[in-house]
């Protein structure tokens, strides 16, 4: 197996001239486009991972002529904070991924979904977008680009309940199938792609499949953006390549104490010091859409679970039992150990309702509760109960 | 309590009258009023001609779509694990002593309201607050001492 490293890159925030990429793709057959895409191996940056070359080509194949681009913008894990940076510091690579996948599978018109969080910087990104909007035209594209902001729902950040947002309901997510690429916003075929997602289709498009491919594994192509925070001496954004293992991770971003990182955010995986060298980050191992946040031997892993269980209870939007019962039980069921209400082989039955939350719930958010409440308690079970 | 006026008109005018509009026009309200009163939302139903029970619903989902008296400027303090880590303890209390108020009320002049809120982004910079838009971040207790006080004389 091919062994990355620690290699900080600088292709995702590097400054380059959107107009010649575009340039290039706007002569590019659209079957190209999205064979390119397919051919990097790219994989959505948002977490799912779902190839984005089958998403835009699905969404392709589609008869009606009345189709959508969605950015998912609305970045709610806990631990991450990339796509705010890139919209930030790149937002003309944003919208010129919208601008090709538009054009790669017949979209006129993009949405960008913002979190409510992010409200204060819709100013200065309508006047990066009028700019980038004038290149568009002169090349000849024919796209238009709206922002729609949400209000503070993490579940928005899936992708049906955001379109369910967009057209002016309660975030809830539907159910699945239809799939967005048949049915997405408006009832229309939809791509919806993170934001690193569209930077990274950039990439790809300006240095071609091939080069892109060099970066990464087999199975986790590219480079990607993390979001670094916790207890760490160099907390921040870093674009690093997929593959390596969370003991070099350790060793480039630990404080020298680190007892234990958390993979992909709340809705991620916890893996603890014992498994550093052998987890790989990656698909292969512990997928993430960039979240790392590191905790050393003086934090405790019962509150770190806590707040998790916290977030969740407040953030499930309550539609299917599940999710709504389940993540307030596991919050109380762990506290009731703690106090020793509960005997210890509670914990047990606990991992079994996260079990059944991940077969039984509607989407992603309570499907993934589990991840982190197993791996917590199965490697951290004395912080849990003492 | 405020007089919509001709705000709903207005903000329907700019963003449409379809079902789509409903989140943009209740936004357009709390961005100038800071909450949704029941007149507020009855009237965005006539206007839109839906149910005042269905915008009700819908505002009721969002956290930042307020249907309750919030003062001219809402803090959001976050809790979520990296700033809980890093000190979001202090900075409530700190908060909670300039302010005279616990989380969740609202000054008596009406100026604040003291919230708690999930993940706002700022990981890498925690402790981290949010005062309507405006995200504060690497705090310390007279970092946002001086904060306060900047908006009491606003």
């Amino acid at each position: 197996m091919k062994n990355v490293g620690l290699n900080k890159l600088d292709y995702i925030f590097e400054k380059i001239n959107i107009r010649e990429v575009l340039e290039k793709t706007y002569k590019l057959p659209n079957d190209k486009i999205i064979k390119e895409i397919l051919d990097s191996g790219l994989k959505g940056r948002g977490g799912a991972g779902f190839p984005t070359g089958m998403k835009w080509k699905f969404t392709a194949e589609q008869k009606d002529p009345d189709k959508y681009i969605v950015c998912n913008a609305d970045e709610g894990e806990p631990g991450t904070f990339k796509d705010r940076e890139l919209l930030d510091r790149v937002p003309y690579k944003v919208y010129g991924g919208m601008v090709v996948a538009g054009k790669a599978i017949g979209a006129k018109n993009g949405i960008i979904y913002l979190r409510g969080e992010y409200r204060y910087m819709l100013p200065g990104l309508l006047k990066e977008l009028d700019e980038f909007m004038k290149i568009i035209r002169e090349i000849g594209y024919e796209f238009t680009i709206e922002f729609r902001m949400g209000s503070g729902a993490y579940i928005c950040g899936e992708e049906s309940a955001l379109f369910e947002s967009i057209e002016g309901k309660r975030g809830e997510p539907r159910n699945k199938p239809p799939y967005p690429t048949v049915s997405g916003v408006y009832g229309k075929p939809t791509s919806i792609n993170n934001v690193e997602t569209l930077v990274t289709a950039i990439l790809v498009m300006r240095i071609g499949a091939a080069a892109y491919n060099q970066l990464g594994t087999k199975d986790s192509r590219g480079s990607k953006v993390f979001s670094i925070s916790g207890d760490t001496p160099i907390p921040g954004i870093y674009e690093l390549e997929l593959g390596m293992t969370v003991q070099e991770f350790v060793n480039g971003f630990g404080d020298g104490d680190t007892k234990a990182v958390q993979v992909g955010g709340a809705s991620g995986f916890c893996v603890p010091r014992k498994k550093f060298a052998e987890t790989i980050i990656g698909f292969e191992g512990v997928p993430t859409g960039g979240s790392m946040k590191l905790f050393n031997s003086s934090r405790s892993m019962y509150n770190v679970l806590h707040n998790y269980l916290d977030f969740f209870v407040e953030e499930s939007c309550g539609q299917c039992t599940p999710c709504r019962v389940g993540c307030q039980q596991l919050l109380k069921g762990v506290q009731k150990v703690k106090k020793g209400e509960a005997k210890s082989a509670y914990l047990n039955d606990l991992v079994k309702l996260a079990d059944t939350m991940k077969v039984a719930s509607k989407c992603g958010l309570g499907q993934s509760v589990g991840n982190a409440f197993r791996s917590i308690v199965e490697n951290f079970r004395e912080e849990i109960i003492y | 309590m405020y007089q919509v006026g001709n705000l709903v008109k207005e903000l329907s005018a700019r963003h449409g009258r379809d079902r789509a509009s409903l989140m943009p026009i209740l936004q357009g309200i709390v961005e100038k009023h800071n909450y949704l009163t029941d007149e507020a939302m009855v009237e965005v139903a006539r206007e839109l001609d839906i149910s005042a029970a269905e915008v009700y619903g819908t505002a009721s989902f969002y956290t930042f779509l307020d249907t309750v008296p919030r003062g001219k400027y809402v803090i959001r303090v976050c809790k979520t694990i990296s700033c809980s880590m890093k000190g979001k303890g202090e900075i409530i209390s700190t908060l909670e002593n300039i302010l005279k108020i616990r989380i969740g009320q609202t000054t008596s002049d009406k100026q604040f309201t003291l919230l708690e809120t999930n993940c706002i982004g700022w990981c890498h910079k925690a402790p981290a607050i949010l005062i309507n838009d405006m995200p504060y971040t690497e705090l310390t207790e007279e970092k946002v001492i001086e904060i306060i006080k900047s908006y009491m004389h606003k």
